[in-house]
């Protein structure tokens, strides 16, 4: 019944946080399947970003070209043994140049695991209603 | 000279928006005679980002293309289609109401007399998965330590017998009785002078509690038979059932199944007309196939009812390969919950959703 979470990190890359694999305990595909899909939509919402070719920043309003600023290089999860209740989920973050710090794996997959509850808060609201306005049509 | 254009204004260089086999791919499984092809989802939102595509399912995105239709709704069962969603969400969900929706279930049988030719595990085991028609939102999880008290115990006790001499009966669940005061049976201590201690603590009736006074706690159907007794045999027992959830024992399932299935679209890749309309039509065992009567005696086949199809590839079978192509549209689920009847199948999944934000909440609060 509890998440309890580990962080768990290469040698030589405690300092490097734009990469980290998160191991939970009595978690399975449930949760780890839809984060993977939810931390693969995280996209940076700002329209003047750093440039992914080099570190400055650039006046995209001219040059649409990159419409699409991902911030995850890689996510995945796996179940190291399954008759242990753990998950590792991998993620692997692009960095912002905005403030010269990468974007630390663990904002990235809070972000995801925020943007996850909202998904499903509309999935409720949506059915929700649907039921009720089916139950009076059918009265 | 021609004049200089840029790559990115040639004609076919898709700016904006993803050529069509492409998105075929991306949103359509094709099913093919031997084998389905293209079932991963592409999920990267920087996937198609060379084309200049956004493939992200932002929040936006998701509430504008976000549907619900039911089909059917009846006590037991809905049937419903969930649209714009993607598999690992559709797949969480029915995961979640499989095997994590909490439901109450005998758990302890306290036995007295069991002389029927039914032995004490197998007895116990049956009154295990009988369901139980008991808001399991209004109990509490009870664990090692817990005392058991109303809050987390629903006592049941079942008394028959079979008189010598008559045939034999049939025991069924409506002759489980439910004891709202708690066990009546009591323990078995050394001390004789000690106070006369029960294997419940109930501090008050649980029909006076106000939410369970409104409808008594018993089982969901009369009719299960849960033994069957000679002349002279008799059962009494004492069950005890707490709240558990289907990972642990599968009696604790709240779904006799809940399952879903993409939406199929059959699509027709030449005119089939005449005998050979006839032909296809007779084909397909679930009737996705009609006949159109075009006039003059002329016939066409046309696809009537998609959503039967069950992929047993008969109409791409043999010499017919080249008229049907098959396929199952990617963010388009059917979904079918079946309830046991502790709960409608209506709220089962709107628990499923909760749980899965729960799981998302605990989560986060670990990462912060």
């Amino acid at each position: 019944m509890e998440g309890i979470l580990l962080f768990a990190m290469e040698h030589g890359s405690l300092s490097d946080l734009s990469a980290s694999t998160f191991s939970l305990m009595d978690e399975d595909h449930t949760l780890a399947n839809s984060v993977r899909f939810t931390l693969n939509q995280e996209n940076m919402d700002s329209s003047v970003v750093g440039c992914m070719g080099c570190a400055l920043r650039h006046n995209f309003y001219a040059y649409d070209m990159w419409t699409v600023r991902p911030r995850v290089v890689f996510c995945g999860y796996s179940i190291p043994h399954p008759s242990d209740n753990k998950v590792n989920i991998r993620v692997q973050t692009t960095g912002t140049i905005s403030s010269s710090l990468s974007d630390p794996a663990k904002d990235v997959l809070k972000d995801a695991l925020e943007n996850l509850t909202q998904m499903c808060q509309l999935v409720r609201s949506t059915f929700g209603k649907t039921v009720d306005d089916f139950k009076v049509k059918n009265q | 000279m021609s004049k200089k254009v840029s790559a990115l204004d040639m004609p076919d260089v898709p700016m904006g928006q993803l050529p069509e086999h492409l998105n075929r791919q991306r949103t359509r499984v094709t099913c093919n005679a031997d084998a389905p092809i293209h079932t991963d989802a592409v999920h990267y939102s920087g996937a198609y980002s060379l084309m200049g595509v956004d493939n992200s399912m932002g929040l936006e995105k998701f509430s504008k293309n976000f549907k619900v239709e039911i089909v059917r709704l009846s006590e037991d069962e809905i049937e419903f289609d969930m649209i714009g969603i993607d598999a690992s969400l559709a797949n969480a969900f029915r995961r979640i109401l499989i095997a994590e929706i909490p439901t109450m279930a005998i758990e302890k049988v306290l036995m007295v007399n069991n002389t029927s030719l039914i032995a004490d595990e197998v007895l116990s085991h049956r009154l295990g998965l009988i369901p139980l028609d008991a808001d399991p939102r209004l109990f509490e999880y009870l664990s090692e330590n817990d005392v058991p008290n109303e809050r987390n115990t629903i006592v049941y006790k079942l008394e028959v017998s079979c008189k010598k001499d008559s045939p034999r009966n049939t025991v069924k669940t409506n002759q489980l009785k439910w004891l709202p005061n708690g066990s009546e049976l009591e323990m078995a201590t050394l001390d004789k002078s000690a106070k006369v201690k029960s294997y419940t603590s109930f501090s008050c009736s649980q029909d006076s509690l106000p939410e369970i006074s409104k409808k008594p706690l018993g089982v969901k159907h009369d009719d299960i038979i849960i033994a069957k007794l000679g002349p002279g045999q008799a059962i009494e027992l004492e069950a005890h059932a707490v709240k558990g959830i289907g990972k642990v024992h599968a009696k604790w399932s709240p779904v006799a199944s809940a399952w879903y299935r993409m939406l199929p679209e059959v699509v027709l890749l030449t005119e089939v007309k005449g005998q050979d309309a006839e032909k296809l039509v007779n084909k397909c065992p679930v009737n996705v196939f009609d006949i159109e009567d075009l006039g003059h005696g002329d016939k066409k086949a046309i696809v009537a009812n998609p959503r039967a199809c069950t992929l047993c590839r008969e109409c791409i079978r043999g010499v017919n390969e080249e008229l049907v192509e098959l396929g199952r549209v990617k963010h388009h689920f059917i979904f079918t919950i079946e309830s046991t009847g502790a709960l409608s199948p209506e709220e089962l999944f709107i628990e499923a959703v909760k749980i899965l934000e729960e799981k998302c909440d605990r989560l986060l609060s670990e990462l912060s």
